[in-house]
């Protein structure tokens, strides 16, 4: 449905219990994304949104070879992944493992492919967790303390608002 | 320029929370309808700070206004709120974040490709 749409919007779905899928379009060629996504250099740039600031990104491009990304979040902990790189298709495909070191018991497996058309790419990440419970706990990671925080006392404020909501 | 368009595309809901003076408006607000004044009031906050606050939460659509009289007043639009509550939405404004970033960077590789 969404497929034509070239939103800038990440888009984010569920395919299966233990899957997320992300899709994004870019607009810029496959080679430049390629770069951005494996270059240490450029991924320090966009990687940690504004939550905290990336201490250290290791990539090491070759089958076999590992990757590690280190934030220090705004609460003042550090947030790290790591994994290694199973496939490599430069400018159209990845496949990574991919471990939460909070949770290292948990690998996922990441397919990130790089679609170009007219000049803009679409992304798209595959995440292939174990289980429903590592897939849960990933998407939950999507609310950082403050947000968790905001969602818990907005849920308070809505369980106030019963049909009556006019005076 | 371009720039510029996608941070106001990332002014949504979940920004206009995470503000701690905007969660105290919603708070209020959310007990019964209240004209600026009374927000003024009851905060303790300067008026021009307290309407600049009301403006982000109307723009995102969690509070909405109505006139009464020579007052205007403000409540919670508790439709607004409930998105906010899917972990989904909020993994996605992750993403989005990332990728407001990683658009940046892509602009100035590709002004780097053409110079």
């Amino acid at each position: 449905m969404t497929e034509m749409t070239g939103a800038r919007r990440a888009v984010v779905s569920t395919p299966s219990d233990d899957q997320i899928r992300i899709v994004r379009d870019f607009d810029a060629p496959a080679a430049l994304v390629f770069r951005a996504w494996t270059s240490p250099e450029l991924v320090a740039r966009w990687w940690h949104a504004d939550r905290g600031s990336v201490t250290s990104i290791d990539i090491d491009l070759r089958v076999g070879g590992r990757w590690r990304y280190v934030m220090v979040a705004s609460g003042g902990f550090e947030v790290a992944f790591h994994g290694e790189f199973r496939e490599i298709v430069p400018d159209e495909r990845l496949v990574t493992t991919e471990v939460y070191e909070g949770a290292p018991d948990d690998e996922a497996l990441t397919t990130t492919t790089f679609a170009e058309a007219e000049g803009r790419t679409r992304v798209e990440i595959l995440v292939v967790h174990g289980s429903k419970r590592a897939r849960d706990m990933h998407l939950e990671s999507g609310m950082e303390d403050g947000l968790q925080r905001a969602l818990e006392l907005l849920e308070e404020l809505t369980h106030g608002m019963g049909p009556a909501e006019a005076p | 320029m371009s720039a510029m368009a996608r941070a106001a595309t990332t002014s949504d809901a979940f920004n206009a929370i995470a503000e701690p003076r905007r969660r105290q408006i919603l708070e209020l607000l959310a007990q019964q309808e209240r004209a600026v004044g009374d927000l003024v009031e009851l905060l303790g906050v300067a008026q021009p700070q307290v309407s600049k606050h009301l403006t982000v939460l109307r723009t995102v659509g969690m509070v909405d206004v109505r006139d009464d009289g020579r007052r205007r007043l403000y409540r919670v639009n508790g439709a607004a709120l409930r998105p906010v509550h899917e972990w989904v939405a909020a993994f996605e404004h992750t993403w989005s974040e990332l990728f407001d970033r990683l658009d940046v960077v892509l602009d100035e590789l590709k002004k780097g490709h053409q110079s």
